[in-house]
Formats: structure tokens, sequence, C-alpha cells
């Protein structure tokens, strides 16, 4: 028995070398930086240990403000991504016709490269001195007046931001739950049929539950991903989103660490041990919901 | 409440090029009389389910009509039908416990119909009570054996006090020792509650040791109808009387010449004022009377004990098997001379087919 166990251990090595290396280890050290006051890696020094990165990222007006853009676009795009997404499903599982050409045009978001959607994205909302943008012309095409989605109003670019996220993280949703809703059994719908149950009752009540595994994965993953948002607002508003106003907490830390303003790995520590925190509480109340309502 | 279906037929679009469309139940023409338990009984893929379906409205017929009762329920959806159905792999909700799957179509009833609580709570005990499963309530199908499960499955049919109980397949997943119960079981429940019961098989034993009638089915061609007794006694032809019998029958080529009945050389039976033809000749295991002085010539092979009864296996140049099966008394004398075991036959138990058309040709048994 001991020396089989050495030998499950010697075949682990491997993955645990560079778990160890590249997971574990930079982990501790974000930990311990986020403690260290003004260290500098180049001369690996610091001058005092303590709360004070946590104080001064959370008083820092371009953290607050990369956090309540996270926070609203967690809170706009996962439900509405994934109930979209569950709509979407829907129809496509109950059409017959055309159904593998919708599928691909729902799944191509998903292999486009994120910086070309952002170009298009550019060309669909930017105003630039030539054109207002396709989105503003038809705006005033229907007598409404023309709004700068890239550098007007705050509101407007949320919404170009969060519309963005949610049609890029769809095509995955739509294929889970696509194949989800494909694997419930036919006879259970035959079932409720011969009971006389309304549409919208064996869709509560059948359909639901069946893929809520799927859903639930669904939801926790577009948490996650949601709040580790970074390349989508760099694509639509450049790399300098402070400026902008349209930071998040990701990119935070990275302009901590490298942006103009770089130079600063304590507070790039900080932040990231905070957002860690933050995915972290959300994640367990998610799964705490879950155990009530996924049926497995 | 009857069941009769007029001329009911189904076709399935063929599938790729060239396809034939399928015919899956061909005119069907027959009644179910008011509180039976009626046998669909055939091979795979003679259109049995289909006919099921059909009848709980899941499918809409090709051609022809349903009646329920004096009510033609053809165009009606299957909620409207008023059917209970069982399914082949019971379709237990699995995130439902057994009560609630069990509560699950009364909970749909709307409008005059609507219960309540106490009394939806009621038909869920009294139909759990039924199938004997009320210490079972709490717990999730997952969480029960297969038996448990299709009465589950019934409790959930008969909840709603369905006019006409269908099921497709009832005991297919069982093992066999649970077949039997189950069977008898079913028995007792129609017998209970008197409701109209189709009921689906392959298993000609379990059609024919429940039903109150038997319809018999290839192809989508109904071949037969009746009691089971009958159907196995006066098998209308060769399919029928292949298809009914555990051991099945045994069929030898044969003729008829000048009023008698000729398997190779033996002359085994009269067959007076039917013409002279070749016939294809089927004996049930049972027909078979081991006597020395015997017409049918066997060439003698062995002999199984069963206990009660026992199988004496032997061939014959004409038999259209490389054996064939007799069961006699265990007491019966087997004395074969010189390999050869010589046998009188039970001529209720000889069924003579036309070689042709496959139909049985009847004849008058003498004495």
């Amino acid at each position: 028995m001991e020396k089989k166990n050495g030998k499950a251990w010697l075949y682990l090595l491997p993955a645990l070398a560079f778990l160890g290396v590249f997971m574990i280890y930079p982990l501790v050290d974000v930990f311990v930086y986020s403690f260290e006051e003004g260290y500098n890696s180049a001369s690996q020094t610091f001058f005092g240990t303590g709360l004070y990165n946590y104080s001064y990222v959370l008083h820092d007006p371009y953290f607050l403000q990369a956090l309540k853009n996270t926070f609203l676009l967690v809170i706009i795009t996962v439900p509405l991504s994934t109930g979209l997404a569950l709509l979407i499903s829907l129809a496509l599982s109950s059409i017959e016709k055309l159904k593998s050409l919708y599928q691909t045009v729902f799944f191509l978001p998903y292999v486009t490269n994120t910086l070309a959607v952002g170009l298009v994205f550019m060309i669909l909302f930017k105003k630039t001195a030539y054109t207002d943008g396709l989105i503003n012309l038809m705006i005033t095409w229907f007598g409404g007046s023309s709004v700068d989605f890239i550098d007007g109003p705050y509101w407007a670019k949320m919404f170009v931001l969060c519309f963005y996220t949610i049609w890029v993280v769809m095509p995955f949703k739509v294929l889970i739950l696509t194949s989800a809703l494909a694997s419930v059994n036919q006879n259970y719908y035959n079932a409720a049929r011969i009971d006389g149950t309304s549409k919208l009752r064996i869709f509560t009540r059948i359909t639901l539950p069946m893929i809520s595994p799927m859903l639930f994965y669904l939801v926790i993953t577009g948490f996650i991903g949601a709040f580790k948002a970074y390349s989508d607002a760099v694509a639509l508003f450049g790399t300098n989103l402070n400026a902008a106003g349209m930071n998040t907490i990701v990119g935070y830390v990275y302009d901590m660490l490298y942006g103009n303003s770089g130079g600063y790995p304590s507070f790039a520590s900080a932040a990231a041990i905070l957002l860690f925190a933050i995915v972290l509480t959300i994640t367990c109340i998610n799964l705490m919901i879950s155990r009530k309502h996924v049926y497995y | 409440m009857k069941v009769y279906l007029h001329h009911l037929t189904k076709k399935f679009p063929g599938r790729g090029k060239n396809a034939q469309e399928v015919v899956a139940v061909n005119d069907f023409d027959f009644e179910i009389p008011d509180g039976e338990l009626v046998g669909l009984l055939g091979p795979s893929g003679c259109g049995k389910s289909t006919a099921l379906n059909l009848i709980s409205g899941l499918l809409k017929p090709t051609a022809g009509q349903i009646f329920f009762g004096d009510s033609d329920v053809t165009g009606l959806p299957p909620e409207k039908r008023g059917v209970g159905l069982v399914f082949q792999n019971y379709a237990l909700y699995p995130h439902l416990t057994v009560e609630k799957n069990i509560l699950f179509p009364l909970q749909n009833l709307k409008g005059p119909e609507k219960l309540s609580k106490e009394e939806m709570k009621k038909r869920v005990y009294d139909a759990a009570g039924l199938v004997q499963i009320q210490e079972l309530m709490d717990r999730k199908p997952s969480e029960l054996s297969g038996g448990q499960q299709q009465r589950v499955a019934i409790a959930r049919a008969l909840v709603k006090m369905p006019q006409v109980l269908l099921l497709d397949e009832p005991l297919s997943n069982l093992d066999a020792r649970l077949r039997l119960q189950t069977r008898e079981e079913l028995r007792r429940i129609q017998n209970e509650t008197r409701i109209t019961t189709v009921f689906v098989t392959h298993d000609q034993e379990e059609a024919m040791s429940i039903s109150d009638r038997i319809v018999v089915m290839e192809r989508g061609v109904v071949q037969q109808i009746g009691k089971p007794q009958e159907v196995y006694d006066r098998p209308v032809n060769l399919f029928v009387a292949k298809f009914l019998g555990t051991p099945p029958i045994n069929l030898f080529s044969g003729s008829v010449r000048d009023g008698k009945l000729f398997i190779g050389e033996d002359e085994v039976l009269d067959m007076e004022g039917t013409e002279d033809q070749d016939v294809v000749v089927g004996i049930r295991p049972e027909g078979f009377l081991p006597d020395t002085n015997g017409p049918l010539h066997c060439r003698f092979d062995r002999v199984e004990v069963m206990g009660r009864d026992m199988s004496v296996i032997a061939s014959h140049a004409c038999a259209q098997s490389p054996s064939i099966r007799a069961i006699v008394h265990s007491d019966a004398p087997i004395q074969p001379e010189n390999g050869v075991i010589r046998f009188c036959l039970n001529p209720r138990k000889v069924h003579v087919f036309r070689k042709d058309t496959q139909e049985r040709i009847p004849f008058q048994v003498r004495g």
C-alpha cells in the first residue's frame, strides 16, 4: 500500500509541480504582497506591513468606479444572457426547419476574435468625423437624437459594454442549453401531455428542474466570467479605461501593475485579493441557493 | 367505457431516397368492450405501440376514427380523452417524490374539475393504496426498485380516474419473478377498478395469462382477435399458431391425399372432405401421445425431465425445424425401438394450414 501511494504521488508530480509554481506560489505571493507597503519588484524591498494597501485601494475613486462598473456588468449581463440563451435554446429546440443554420448563426460570436468583434461594435456605435455610427443613424432615422456611445454619457457606454458582453457570452450558453434540452427524455413531455399539463407548467415543473444543473453551471461560470471582465472593455473603449470611466476590477489590477500609472504591485495585489474575496463570496452564495433548487 | 377503432390507419413517411412510407397500423377495425383487459400482442415492430399511442392521442391517425363510448375522440388532444398511460420506462419525474409524482396529474385539473387540497391528498392515497405503495410516498423514483416504480407509474395513471388505461410493455423492464407477480397485480387492479385497459406486449405468455381478450398483430395488420384460449385453440393462420404457445408449435410439411393427412409417408389423421393439396401441419407439443402403435414415426433423441411433465426431443424428416418437442406426462411410457418413437396425435392439437395462403384448414374431429 505504501509503495502504491508513492507511485501515485510520483505520477501526480508533474501536474503538482506546475500548479505549485504557476498557481499556488503566485497566489500566496500576491496575498503576501497585498500586506507589504510600497513593495518594489525591482529592488525586492518594502517599507512596512499592514492594511494600508487595502485602505488605499478602497479609497481610490478609480477602484470604486471599477467596482461599480464590474457589479453593474455582472448584475445586468448574467441574468439577461442566461435568460436570453434559455429563450433562444427553447426556440431552437422547437423548430425543425433551418435549425442547423440558426445554430451556426448563434454560435458565430463564440469563434470570433474579441478585438474583431470590438471593431464591429465600433463601427456600429462610434461617432467619428465622417459618420455618427450605424446605430445613431437608425436612432435619428426614427426621430431620436444621436448619442455618443463610446465617448458619451456613462449610461450609453455601460449599455454598449453590457450589450457587447451579452452578445459574446451567449453562444456558449445557447450551445450548452440546447444540448441540455435535447437530453430531456421525450417521454416526460408525453406523460405530461397525457395528464393535460399546461405549457407553462411543463416548462416550470419539468423542463427547468431537468436542465437545472446546466443552468446552474452557466450562472456560476457566468458570474465568475463577468467579474473577471477586462478585454471586452478594452476592445470597446481602448486601453485608457480609467479616463473613459469604464474600468473593471481586473483592468484596475492591470493598470496598477503595468498601466500608465503603473508600478504599484502592492495596490494591485490588494485589489486582486479583494476581487478574489468577492468572487468567492458570490460563488458560495450561489452554491447555497443551488442546494435547494438544483436537481441532480 | 368501450373503445371502438374504426378503420384506423397510421402511416409514417419513409426516410431517405426512394423510401416507402411505413404502414404501422393498417385498417384496424375492432371494439374493445367496456371493462375488459385487452392485450395487443405481436412481435417487435408490428405497430402495437403505435396503436396504443393512437388511442392515447399522442399520435394522430392518417385515416379512420377512434370512439370512446359513443363519442368520436379522433380529433381530441390526449389531455381531453381521459386516458391514463403507463410508459414502458415509466417516465416518472425524477426530481419529484412518489407522492408529488402521483399528485402531478391532479394539479393540472382546472375549472369545475379542480379539487381541494384534502380531496387531492385522499385521491393520491387511494391510488397509492390500490397499488400498495403507501409507505414509499416520500421517496424519489431513483430510490425505488423497478417493480415499485412500475406501481407508482400505474398509480399516477389511475389517480385521475381515467376512462381508459393504457400500458405500454408494462412488464418488460422487470425481472422474471417480479414480472409474474406484477402481472397478477395488474389483473387484480383491473378487476378492482373495472377500467377498460389496453396493454401492449410482445410476450405471448403474459398476454395469454391475464387478458380477457387478445389482439394478435403482425406488420400493422390484425391477425386475430379473441379470448386467449380460443385464439390458441383455433389460430386463423400459421403466424398466429407459431406466435402463441411455449414451447412453440412443431411444424411439418405434409399433404392431404384422398381425405387423409400425411406427414411424409405416415398417415396421421382423417381429413375427409378436404381436397388434395400440400399443407403445413402444426402440432402443439402437448398434441403428441406416445404410443407404440402410433402412426407418426420420429427419430428419438432424448428426454428432458421438467418435473410435472417431460419433453421428448425427437426429429422427423418432414419437420421444418431440426428437432421437434413433445410434452408428455411424466409417467407416460417412452419406449423407443431402434431409435424410433411413435406417436398418436390429438386431433384437437393439430392445425393444418394451406401452403399458399397459410390459412388454417378446418376439419372435423371425429370421436
